[in-house]
């Protein structure tokens, strides 16, 4: 049995689902950010496996890009979860609920 | 001369936007004067014009003055002929004359200004109501004096009762405008077009009898409500409420008239609808004798005067409505005459008094007043027929015409004659009660003749009355073979005059009821004490046979009732809550939506979730993939 | 029965297994363990699917620096934090695993419909060297990589700015207020909630001074 894209994507996808569902079940801003990394990955190997598949190096740049971005981000929100967390000394996401209509 | 025809409609129009601009800043007298040499003024245009028609070597000419609504064939044109010639020139030069009269009786009122400009503005829109060569260019101005008139007879509108009163005048009006303007649908239907001088020249082979009779029916109840007949009249009673000098212009001499032109204009309609014809005789007889009854209950001198108009106004449509056109028309002149007279002296009586109307409060006033006497028994002798004064001639020629006839205008001719009758006695009792007897007036007050711009008026006026009927007594047609251009322009046949035994021998009948009444009257009420009016008949003549009433509670109390129901009950209730229900409804609304913005991240990313998976579900289904 | 198929096997597992202690450890620390290990078996992937010099960067990049900082503020927040398992939001729990579970079967069908199982097209060619990927990325998309570059300082400069902010004292944790049924909008006072606005002031006219101290 050959191990062809499809089953990488759905790898991918099983990823991508259970990050979705750490984003919203857990309320520690941390591991909330986690679960995003998490997605990010799964996107990842799916970019990836669809590069192979066509032969396309474009997948493997994309994977390049999303990283840096990725990086990118995680400095900056964590750099605003801990300006939060001084304010609050609380990690907790319920906590900042200050948007309520 | 012809083509400057236009300026007749100019000045006066110009005369009404300059007073009503700077009417104020001008003041007394200078408006007045204004306003009265625009109508002068107009009067020489107009009698130059016309000399050309007079010794008939001037046809019939339209002038076209600017294009208007093509597609109805409604252009701004003047149709110049006898007819409208004669109407021009009754209406500037009585029109004039009543101007200079107001100058005097208005002294004093703060609205000066405003009243002479409405006063040219009415000489305007009625000059083009008779100048116009259609329908469409008639109605504007058949609309513009009821506009004026509405204008003027609530003149005083801090009165309440001036200004129902021009209300009343206004939607009654209106009823009959609704008949005019279906009139002018159908005939557009029929021709095509507005314009005399299609629709009068092919009516002969495009009208069959039906529509010819629908389309005249229809005018006639436009003209009952301009005329006041039956049962359009109840506006014209109370018109009395504006200025005296306006009662004598547009409920007398002019606008009342245009019923009358407009029937008479349309004679090639008529002449194709024999129904409508005996249908407009019937309504002005009846209303003539209706009218006339009711004048007898009469206790101001305004509403005698008034329901005499309307009953004179009958003997026209009865005219008319024989296919007598010129003998109608020349009642209007005649009447335009002393009717107007008639006014214009009781206004200087009512000026003398100081405001009273009632009759049985004055009396004597002969030598108080004379002038104002003497040319109120000019004009009473004319209105009740006697010879040599105007109105014997004009109204005696409806009478012999409708005699001539025959068949069922003979019924009408009865109804004539006894209107004549009665006509005598309501005249002659107002004149009693009013000028002979001992006086009846408060302590203290001291009536005197009126300022000479109101007197020499009424000279003139008496001067017209004595010589006015000369135009067209049986011996020289002058008036008749004036008109018949006119007509025979669109081929209306005129009846021919009877012989002169014949003429002789109905004018004496006449004569012999009109003295009858008269004497009735002077025995009744030329003695001390004048019998005092009173009980139920006399009541009854009084409020007029309580039409207006009738009228109120079944047609007013309704409608009222209907308005009061959709302001406030429909209104208030049902729009305003439906438009509150709006608001509430999305406050309702977005009070429940609002616990979805908790705040939460967690619940957000929830919704994002969703709906990508809505997406997906939704892409999948339509087989995207 | 191939290599790449045991491979696949084996770190799949790893890495489903990696993703739900991330999502169900109690202790973050766990968490970060087990993103951690999911993301090794992501650069095994990378290797199995042709791209050596992006498993390179996986293992340098997030496993080295994104981990390493995410373990670096999990202790600086403090692990021992205890969590109240009990769910606020009401029926989350179950929406969440209805829409995780929904979510995956719509993606796995709808990576069925384009792909074509069998064969891959380009299978042995060595796709993912490094010469290729600079080719690449220095040729044709040099200004997407020039404009990462910008981003990545403006992020750094934009934690540097985050960072200066201090506070005097800690604040006390705010209850969450649950929404009335009112017609009014009238805004509801919270129990204990001082100005936001105050503390920046209150810090920006400290930040100076600590800047001169450290």
């Amino acid at each position: 049995m050959e191990v062809t894209a499809g089953w990488y994507m759905l790898l991918a996808a099983g990823l991508f689902a259970i990050g979705a569902v750490g984003l919203l079940v857990r309320r520690n801003a941390l591991i909330m950010f986690m679960s995003i990394e998490l997605m990010l990955n799964s996107v990842n190997l799916t970019f990836v496996a669809a590069g192979r598949e066509l032969g396309l190096l474009e997948g493997q740049l994309a994977v390049l890009f999303v990283m840096v971005v990725a990086a990118a981000e995680v400095t900056v929100g964590l750099a605003i979860i801990v300006a939060v967390f001084r304010y609050r000394s609380s990690a907790d996401v319920d906590d900042l609920a200050e948007l309520k209509g | 001369m012809v083509s400057a025809i236009w300026l007749v409609i100019a000045f006066p129009l110009a005369g009404a936007v300059l007073l009503l601009a700077f009417g104020k800043r001008i003041g007394e007298p200078w408006s007045g004067w204004i306003a009265s040499s625009t109508m002068g003024a107009a009067f020489v245009v107009g009698l130059t014009a016309a000399a050309g028609l007079v010794d008939g070597s001037q046809h019939p000419e339209t002038v076209d003055l600017f294009e208007w609504i093509p597609g109805l064939g409604v252009n701004a044109s003047i149709l110049w002929d006898p007819l409208s010639a004669t109407m021009v020139l009754v209406v500037t030069g009585v029109g004039a004359l009543i101007h200079v009269y107001s100058i005097g009786y208005m002294h004093g009122d703060p609205g000066y200004g405003r009243y002479f400009a409405y006063l040219n503005l009415f000489a305007a829109s009625m000059l083009v109501l008779v100048l116009a060569d259609n329908y469409g260019f008639l109605f504007l101005g058949w609309e513009l004096v009821g506009l004026c008139s509405y204008l003027l007879i609530s003149f005083w509108f801090e009165k309440p009762s001036a200004a129902a009163a021009g209300k009343k005048a206004f939607v009654v009006n209106r009823i009959g405008d609704f008949g005019f303007i279906i009139a002018m649908m159908i005939i557009f239907a029929t021709f095509g077009t507005l314009s005399y001088a299609t629709v009068f020249t092919e009516a002969p082979v495009l009208l069959s009898e039906g529509t010819a009779t629908a389309i005249t029916l229809l005018l006639l109840v436009g003209a009952a409500g301009k005329s006041a007949q039956l049962p359009l009249y109840v506006w014209l009673p109370d018109a009395m409420e504006g200025p005296t000098p306006v009662s004598a212009l547009i409920h007398a001499a002019t606008m009342v008239t245009a019923g009358v032109y407009l029937v008479a204009r349309s004679a090639a309609l008529f002449q194709l609808a024999p129904f409508s014809a005996g249908t407009v005789a019937t309504v002005g007889a009846l209303t003539a004798v209706f009218a006339a009854v009711i004048a007898i209950g009469q206790k101001d001198i305004k509403r005698v005067l008034a329901y005499s108009t309307i009953s004179q106004l009958g003997y026209m449509f009865m005219g008319v409505g024989a296919g007598a056109y010129v003998a109608g028309v020349f009642h209007l002149m005649t009447h335009a005459f002393f009717k107007a007279l008639l006014f214009m002296g009781a206004g200087s009586v009512i000026h003398a008094m100081r405001g009273e109307q009632n009759m049985e409060r004055m009396g004597g006033l002969r030598k108080a007043m004379p002038w104002t006497f003497i040319t109120m028994v000019v004009a009473w002798l004319a209105i009740i027929g006697i010879p040599p004064f105007a109105g014997f001639w004009s109204k005696d020629e409806i009478l012999a015409f409708t005699f001539d006839k025959g068949g069922g205008y003979l019924a009408l001719w009865v109804i004539g004659l006894i209107t004549a009758g009665l006509t005598a006695f309501y005249m002659s009792r107002m004149m009693f009660l009013t000028f002979w007897g001992k006086p009846r007036w408060a302590e203290g007050e001291d009536p005197h003749e009126s300022p000479a711009t109101m007197v020499v008026p009424l000279v003139a006026l008496a001067s017209l009355t004595v010589v006015g009927g000369l135009v067209n007594t049986p011996l020289r047609l002058t008036l008749e073979h004036f008109l018949e251009p006119a007509f025979e322009q669109f081929h209306v046949v005129l009846p021919h005059e009877g012989s002169l035994a014949e003429l002789t021998v109905l004018a004496l009948v006449v004569l012999v009821v009109v003295v009858i009444g008269a004497v009735w009257a002077y025995f009744r009420y030329l003695r001390e004490p004048v019998p005092a009016e009173t009980g139920v008949t006399w009541d009854r003549l009084e409020n007029g046979f309580y039409v207006d009433d009738f009228y109120g509670a079944t047609i007013v109390l309704p409608g009222k009732k209907v308005a009061e129901v959709a302001a406030f009950d429909v209104d208030t209730k049902v729009i305003d809550g439906a438009v509150d229900g709006v608001g509430r409804g999305v406050k309702g609304a977005s009070g429940r939506l609002r616990p979805l913005q908790n705040g939460l991240v967690r619940s957000y990313a929830a919704g994002v979730l969703l709906g990508a998976v809505g997406l997906l579900v939704w892409l999948l289904a339509r087989g995207a993939f | 029965m191939n290599a790449e198929l045991v491979v696949f096997i084996i770190f799949a597992v790893a890495a489903l297994a990696g993703a739900f202690v991330l999502v169900m450890a109690r202790n973050p620390v766990y968490s970060a363990m087990g993103l951690l290990m999911t993301m090794f078996s992501m650069a095994v992937f990378y290797i199995l699917n042709e791209a050596p010099f992006i498993a390179a960067v996986q293992v340098l990049i997030y496993a080295g620096a994104v981990m390493t900082l995410f373990l670096f503020v999990i202790m600086f927040i403090g692990v021992d934090r205890s969590f109240d398992p009990k769910e606020t939001i009401p029926f989350q729990r179950p929406i969440a695993i209805v829409l995780g579970v929904g979510l995956f079967i719509l993606l796995a069908l709808a990576a069925q419909g384009v792909w074509v199982t069998g064969q891959s097209l380009f299978a042995g060619e060595a796709l993912g060297t490094i010469e290729n990927v600079s080719d690449e990325l220095f040729g044709n998309w040099l200004l997407p990589f020039e404009a990462t570059v910008l981003l990545l300082t403006i992020a750094a400069v934009g934690t540097v700015a985050l960072a200066r902010f201090e506070i005097s004292e800690p604040r006390p944790v705010i209850e969450v207020v649950t929404p009335d049924d009112e017609d009014d909008v009238s805004p509801e006072p919270d129990a204990a909630s001082p100005e936001p606005d105050a503390a920046p002031a209150a810090s920006s006219d400290e930040a100076p001074s600590a800047g001169e101290e450290g």
